[in-house]
């Protein structure tokens, strides 16, 4: 089981948590011309790295906030944790 | 090499089988390779064999980090089907049906292909509905498909729970009697021991470190055991597609995700071929041995780590238990995890790339061990005459961004809900 501490509530176990992909894909800006590769891009690519990753998830059994996580896809650990509008270095 | 039959096994009884041959050879790398084949699984080795037998390339060396067999193919639910709604899947694996009808013969390996059955369980009428369309859509591309009602399931697994206080009541199924399973390690050993015969040098504990690319051209692979070069290099890595793409500067439609599987004390036979549940991701069959093989939902978060945690382990079991009661009896075995490429429209990618000379082989999500012949043989074609197959002429690496998706269960692009 992963423990994630949630921003808004504390360390909670994974089961309340939605998963939500990764958090640093960028949604190409709104009233652009944006071209089919960067959508492509948006929509399909994924760089999955094996190590730090940083990833969204929902408290969906909590208070319903997206959080930020950086956690590693090797070993499972966390090592930190933000608001959705915060960054993670 | 020495013919496996029931004369070889007599004869070696009288030496107390001390003397048979080895299957396949530990070869040093040499320094050059006309094709070199990442990834000793299922599809890389049958990738090598297809193309030492149908297209007489035989100085090949398949490169293999760990052992050869200890990926996937040795940790798959080894379930073989062809029940794909779309016409390019439907295909695609129907040709490899052919193929696994006939490779215990050919690869003179008893690979156990059983083909006794797989059964889709539906829980309501639109499920009905959905099914007696993908099983005229099966049909109508020649695979044999059955449109089971309610009776006709309860006589084929009364084991399962048919009583009036279930909360998804089976309302029938959909059938593909021809579906079956095999032995998933020898699959692997029997395509080892053949690629090795016809010249393929099957190179373990060798691990890839880079890539010689030159003016947009590959020229060989740095490895842990010194650079090789090659004139051509396929990739058939699965869960590790996106580390090697990584060194190559490309990024894919693909994310790695770890799924679990588990066994259970061995019982005797009760259950005839696999059953998956309608109402939960959760599916089921009986070993030879007896176990009764189970599994399910991916963990649901990137994970290259080839174990999972609980909480997925009894959500599967959840679902399995509305179905089977009886498996509540039984005790747990084992579990373990194996890590996914799963690709964003869930089917498999066979291309070549924009790097020449570079060919990939990933995406198949948590079916690629049905589809390990016909993976090896069109890869192995896409290789050879350096252009895809009419079979895998669908599964191209460019159809995410032309929108020619093979997206056959609709899910989307949130990989980890498959």
């Amino acid at each position: 089981m992963l423990y994630i501490k949630c921003p808004y509530c504390g360390l909670r176990a994974q089961k309340e948590f939605s998963y939500g992909g990764d958090a640093t894909v960028k949604r190409p800006n709104i009233n652009e011309e944006v071209s089919s590769e960067d959508w492509d891009n948006f929509v399909y690519m994924r760089k999955s790295p094996r190590g730090k990753h940083i990833e969204l998830w929902q408290h969906i059994a909590g208070c319903r906030q997206w959080i930020k996580v950086q956690r590693d896809t090797a070993t499972h650990e966390i090592f930190q944790t933000a608001k959705v509008t915060e960054e993670i270095r | 090499m020495q013919k496996y039959s029931v004369f070889s096994l007599i004869k070696n009884a009288f030496s107390n089988h001390q003397n048979w041959e080895v299957a396949w050879k530990d070869p040093t790398p040499k320094s050059e390779y006309d094709v070199v084949i990442i990834g000793g699984g299922g599809h890389g080795l049958a990738t090598a064999y297809y193309l030492a037998k149908e297209h007489n390339i035989r100085n090949v060396a398949i490169i293999e980090k760990g052992w050869i067999g200890g990926g996937n193919v040795g940790r798959n639910t080894t379930i073989i089907r062809s029940n794909f709604m779309y016409d390019a899947n439907a295909r695609f694996n129907e040709f490899g049906m052919d193929l696994w009808r006939n490779l215990s013969q050919e690869l003179n390996f008893n690979v156990m292909f059983s083909p006794r059955g797989i059964i889709n369980l539906a829980h309501s009428d639109a499920q009905m509905n959905a099914y007696a369309r993908r099983g005229n859509s099966m049909r109508l591309n020649g695979i044999d498909a059955k449109l089971l009602d309610r009776d006709d399931v309860k006589k084929l697994i009364p084991m399962a729970d048919f009583s009036d206080e279930v909360r998804f009541p089976i309302f029938g199924g959909l059938m593909q009697p021809s579906a079956g399973t095999a032995r998933h390690d020898a699959v692997a050993w029997g395509y080892a021991r053949q690629a090795d015969d016809m010249g393929v040098d099957i190179i373990q504990h060798c691990e890839v470190t880079g890539f010689d690319v030159v003016n947009g051209k590959i020229k060989g692979i740095r490895t842990s055991r010194g650079d090789i070069k090659a004139k051509k290099v396929g990739l058939c890595v699965a869960g590790s597609t996106n580390i090697l793409a990584e060194k190559l500067n490309m990024t894919l439609p693909i994310e790695t995700h770890v799924l679990q599987a588990c066994v259970s004390e061995p019982v005797k036979p009760l259950l005839d071929g696999v059953v998956t549940f309608g109402a939960g991701h959760f599916y089921i069959s009986q070993s030879d041995k007896g176990e009764m093989v189970m599994g399910g939902d991916l963990d649901g978060y990137n994970s290259y780590a080839q174990r999972g945690n609980l909480p997925t382990i009894q959500h599967v079991l959840t679902g399995g238990l509305a179905l089977f009661p009886f498996l509540s009896r039984l005790k747990m075995l084992r579990t373990w995890g194996g890590i996914m490429d799963m690709s964003m429209d869930g089917s498999p990618i066979i291309d070549k790339t924009h790097i020449e000379g570079l060919y990939l082989n990933c995406g198949w999500c948590y079916g690629g061990f049905k589809s390990t012949p016909v993976s090896g043989w069109t890869f192995a074609h896409t290789i050879a005459q350096d252009q895809v197959h009419e079979l895998n002429s669908e599964l191209r690496l460019n159809r995410f961004s032309t929108g020619h998706l093979l997206d056959e269960k609709g899910l989307g692009t949130k990989t980890w809900i498959g």
